[in-house]
């Protein structure tokens, strides 16, 4: 089994977010960057797969080398070599070209990643790289056994979930509760270091976004307390002042 | 040029939230002088590809072939590149939904469309095209211009206030080709909660936190939300501790929301929750501790005992 899990580094979930440079750039000082929780779910997974069905994982991550504690993460948790392609992950398009001009180059049983970056939210790459290597996507993954060639996938949807069966190579977009997450031990950590990290340049530049600048959302008006022996006004005060019952 | 919508079935009836991509749709049209056009897949009645005729469309191209009853996101993508072929469609509009995301990246990777996601306003043409679309969960908002000549634009829940007019939309037998790769999953089983308001289409929703201190006391919460014709949902810790099912999870890593009113009752209000739920047009917070976080986020709080409080509240809806 070939995995390749590809991952993001984004700024840790309690990150407040503030901006710079005229709102045109996200201010980066002092905020720590980890691996997007959705891809530690995905990497977890591939793990658990190597240890059950041997192979290899590979972990990819297009992004600057600012990355690269992220990435000598994913090897202390257990990937076995890492690829950065060396670039600014700004548009879904261009990111999902680099792991599809990838996964062509060395074939992958298996393509992991989160259902979506925490930053842009977009949820894109895993669907284009599917239509762009003429293979299946399934997003968000909930569950993923493999017995032979054939994938058993549970996939959420709304109110509840959906079971499927699909031959490899997939794309998968996950979630959790796919795996619990991995946390690195000292060995991981110390052959980490030294396991091969290969930086290579980006292959096309089809930007298809671009972002001009960014906003902060308001903040909300003071909260109007209402005291619990009255808790019964707040049914009227929503029919009759905030109009929404 | 035209504007193409992707409106969902489920259980045979137009989602809201496909409705309200019907209107905005019909609005982008408005703004670029061009025409709405609505794509349904698979069986559906005429009283349904009707509605979309009053929400903005002005044409509705009907794929009945039943093997597109069931959303299956690749062959979904085919059809509607095949219909925006056709339709010459530069402008491409959905809801967010889970088989809507799916179908879209397929989509974007095949019309090589560049593709805004969470998108909360009308775009903005005085200098390209450019939109504001919600980014770190709704913790920032980014202004995207869209430099492909195909745009995607998947749009958050309550982006527009849908107008209903009596509108007739002409329907159109639309009979693609089906391409047998794109069946290559096949869907084995399917559960889903039937009957209940599925929560990223809910105007209302009542949350609950570990506050409520087990899921034997679910009831009081359901009770509310029942009185209120309300979807439930929970918070993460809720969720890892399997009192509630994992669809319900709201947050940073679970569904976001952005419902006309929030109830949340026992979360404090950890960023990462707010993130999930913080473009509810109105939120209200019900905790027992007066420090929790939540309160600077509310418009309505109650220091209170959720066990006290819910069901009085219960009681106030249904002397509306």
């Amino acid at each position: 089994m070939k995995i390749l899990v590809c991952v993001t580094s984004v700024p840790d979930t309690i990150t407040k977010i503030t901006l710079t440079d005229n709102n045109t750039k996200l201010n980066k000082a002092g905020v720590q960057f980890i691996t997007g929780p959705y891809d530690d779910y995905a990497l977890s997974r591939a793990v658990e797969l190597k240890e059950q069905l041997g192979g290899t994982v590979t972990v990819l991550n297009v992004g600057e080398s600012d990355a690269e504690p992220v990435i000598r993460k994913c090897l202390a948790i257990g990937a076995d070599d890492a690829i950065r392609v060396n670039a600014e992950p700004t548009d879904a398009y261009f990111v999902a070209e680099q792991i599809a001009a990838i996964a062509k180059e060395n074939g992958y049983d298996l393509i992991l990643m989160g259902r979506e970056s925490i930053d842009y939210n977009g949820g894109q790459v895993h669907g284009i790289v599917g239509e762009m290597l003429g293979i299946p996507s399934i997003s968000p993954v909930m569950k993923l056994a493999i017995a032979g060639t054939t994938a058993q996938i549970t996939r959420e949807i709304e109110g509840g979930h959906e079971e499927l069966e699909a031959g490899l190579p997939l794309v998968l977009g996950c979630q959790e509760p796919i795996a619990e997450w991995k946390i690195p031990n000292m060995r991981g950590i110390m052959s980490a270091r030294t396991k091969p990290l290969k930086v290579v340049e980006p292959t096309g530049k089809d930007t298809l976004t671009q972002i001009s600048n960014y906003e902060l959302p308001p903040a909300r008006g003071a909260c109007k307390m209402i005291p619990a022996s009255e808790a019964e006004t707040l049914i009227k005060l929503l029919r009759t002042e905030a109009k929404v019952l | 040029m035209s504007v193409l919508i992707f409106a969902e079935l489920d259980e045979g009836a137009l989602k809201k939230s496909s409705l309200e991509a019907i209107y905005y749709g019909s609005k982008v049209a408005e703004l670029t002088g061009s025409s709405a056009t609505a794509i349904v897949l698979g069986e559906g009645n005429a009283d349904e590809l009707a509605k979309a005729g009053r929400f903005g469309a002005t044409k509705v191209l009907h794929a009945s072939d039943p093997k597109l009853n069931e959303g299956n996101a690749m062959a979904y993508a085919s059809v509607v590149a095949e219909a925006a072929h056709q339709e010459g469609a530069d402008i491409i509009v959905l809801a967010k939904s889970s088989l809507g995301d799916s179908m879209a990246a397929r989509l974007a990777g095949k019309l090589k469309a560049g593709l805004a996601a969470n998108v909360i306003e009308l775009p903005d043409l005085s200098n390209g095209f450019r939109v504001k679309r919600s980014i770190f969960t709704g913790k920032a908002f980014a202004f995207t211009a869209l430099t492909a000549d195909t745009k995607i634009l998947a749009i958050k829940k309550n982006t527009l206030t849908p107008e209903e007019t009596d509108a007739v939309a002409t329907v159109e037998a639309f009979k693609p080709t089906l391409n047998e790769a794109d069946f290559a999953v096949k869907v084995t089983n399917v559960e889903k909660a039937t009957g209940d308001i599925l929560l990223p289409e809910a105007d209302l929703v009542v949350s609950a936190g570990r506050g409520l201190k087990g899921p034997e006391n679910w009831g009081i919460v359901e009770d509310l939300a029942k009185a209120l014709h309300a979807a439930t949902a929970c918070s993460k810790p809720v969720s890892d501790l399997d009192w509630r099912p994992h669809h319900e999870h709201v947050g940073q890593t679970g569904i976001k929301i952005s419902p006309n009113l929030y109830i949340a009752c026992g979360i404090s209000g950890a960023i990462q929750h707010l993130a999930g739920v913080n473009s509810s047009k109105v939120i209200v917070v019900i905790n027992k501790d007066s420090d929790a976080p939540f309160f600077k986020s509310a418009d309505y709080g109650i220091v209170g005992d959720v066990f006290d409080v819910l069901p009085r509240l219960t009681k106030a809806v249904k002397e509306l």
